[in-house]
């Protein structure tokens, strides 16, 4: 690809060493809320890629004009109506996701990496690289809400988008699903296992 | 211009927020149409559901057709009154104490759909569920909810819960007695229950309770031989 390397660094960054969600710690509640099934955990990862992508570019074209004093409403605004929008073409096209995402649409609202890229990045780069930024921290949030929904689906109700995976013969031997994953508490102790697997492989982030 | 002075602060935002609410306003007329729609199916999908019929959204309106004969409103003593039965939003017409029937030909017999409307723990919840020609027999249910939690209270969407309601009794020795819904493994006596959702004892309880308020709007109208 015709990146260069900085771009590069954007782009592939926040998937792992620079992650939203294991490294900054933020989009922890949606985490949370979202990944007791692996389906919505993919849908909101998407919505999300989606929306802190367009949010930087638009914050990055404005970022000349938008006065100091207000920069934070103008902000919300922007990814308010982006979310807004969001929900009703899910509505017109898609009405079995917005289903299945229902109240969580509007979250993303909510999602403390949105404001984050906004402030951090995109009212301080060019829409290029802001796209860029948008696309690798919506990704790298999605990578974490996959892995979490992807063990909390199969330890908890021993299916994956849905389908059973865990053979009957297993419950016969006297295996049982683990009620404790659908709880929201896990998603915490997952992410907590992510980042010690992702601190343990990479030493250079372990604080003393 | 001086991008720190009030005048510009205060125009800057004006021009967004109508800038916004145009293309808001725009987005919102230009889907209604598509959105309606799909709701309409969904409605469709849903009341079809309860007599155990399963159809993808886009062959909902021509199997609806083909197997409801018929859709009115009754009132509390049972007697039809004006209204259209599939327009109605079901919490709203239960307050005016007028209660939408479907009636429907499945299996060569005919069935009778009523609406459901409740809470559960985070929204509403809603569902339709039909009784046999003895006006007695649950033949099927499906429930839907707004926003419950996934993999716990939203598990009452799935057939594992829904098909549980089959052939169990509303009325007991001509009585009203609904169908308790109870923690998986205990019992009661005296009338028909299934089991609930594990986790999810709130949104079960509204289901619970749901049937109960919802289904004794239609007792008069279930009772009478006449209709």
């Amino acid at each position: 690809m015709g990146l260069s390397t900085k771009n590069k660094e954007i782009l592939l960054g926040p998937l792992s060493k620079n992650n939203p969600v294991i490294i900054q710690m933020l989009g922890i509640c949606s985490a949370l809320a979202v990944t007791s099934k692996l389906e919505p955990s993919i849908v909101m990862a998407v919505s999300v890629t989606a929306v802190v992508a367009f949010a930087n570019v638009i914050i990055s074209l404005l970022r000349n004009t938008i006065p100091a004093r207000i920069r934070i409403i103008v902000q919300l605004v922007v990814v308010a109506a982006l979310v807004t929008i969001v929900s009703e073409v899910l509505k017109a096209f898609a009405f079995d996701v917005n289903k299945q995402l229902s109240v969580f649409v509007g979250l993303i609202i909510t999602n403390c990496i949105l404001m984050g890229r906004l402030e951090a990045f995109a009212l301080g780069n060019g829409p290029w690289e802001s796209f860029l930024d948008g696309l690798g921290n919506g990704l790298g949030y999605g990578i974490i809400l996959v892995i979490i929904g992807f063990f909390r689906e199969l330890l908890g109700s021993g299916t994956l988008l849905g389908f059973q995976v865990i053979p009957d013969v297993f419950y016969q031997w006297g295996y049982v699903n683990n009620g404790l994953m659908i709880l929201p508490p896990m998603a915490l102790i997952v992410v907590a296992v992510i980042i010690w697997v992702h601190r343990s492989r990479n030493k250079d982030l372990q604080e003393n | 211009m001086n991008r720190d002075s009030n005048i510009y602060t205060i125009l800057y935002a004006s021009i967004m927020v109508v800038l916004v609410a145009v293309v808001l306003a725009f987005t919102s007329q230009s889907l209604r149409s598509y959105q309606q729609e799909n709701e309409e199916n969904d409605k469709r999908q849903q009341i079809l559901r309860s007599i155990n019929v399963q159809v993808p959204a886009n062959e909902a309106k021509a199997k609806y057709n083909e197997l409801i004969k018929d859709a009115f409103i009754v009132n509390e003593q049972g007697e039809r009154i004006e209204g259209d039965a599939f327009a109605a939003d079901a919490a709203k017409a239960f307050e005016q104490h007028a209660y939408p029937v479907f009636i429907a030909q499945a299996d060569g017999q005919t069935k009778y759909i009523m609406t459901l409307s409740g809470s559960g723990l985070w929204g509403p919840l809603w569902g339709y569920i039909s009784v046999n020609d003895d006006r007695n027999t649950i033949y099927g249910a499906d429930f839907s909810h707004s926003g419950e939690t996934p993999g716990l209270g939203a598990e009452i969407v799935l057939p594992s819960f829904s098909g549980q309601f089959a052939g169990k009794h509303l009325f007991v020795n001509g009585e009203f007695k609904s169908v308790e819904i109870v923690k998986p493994g205990k019992s009661v006596a005296g009338q028909d229950y299934v089991d609930g959702i594990s986790g999810g004892t709130i949104t079960s309880q509204g289901v619970n309770r749901m049937i109960f308020d919802s289904l004794s709007g239609y007792v008069h109208f279930l009772t009478s031989q006449n209709q």
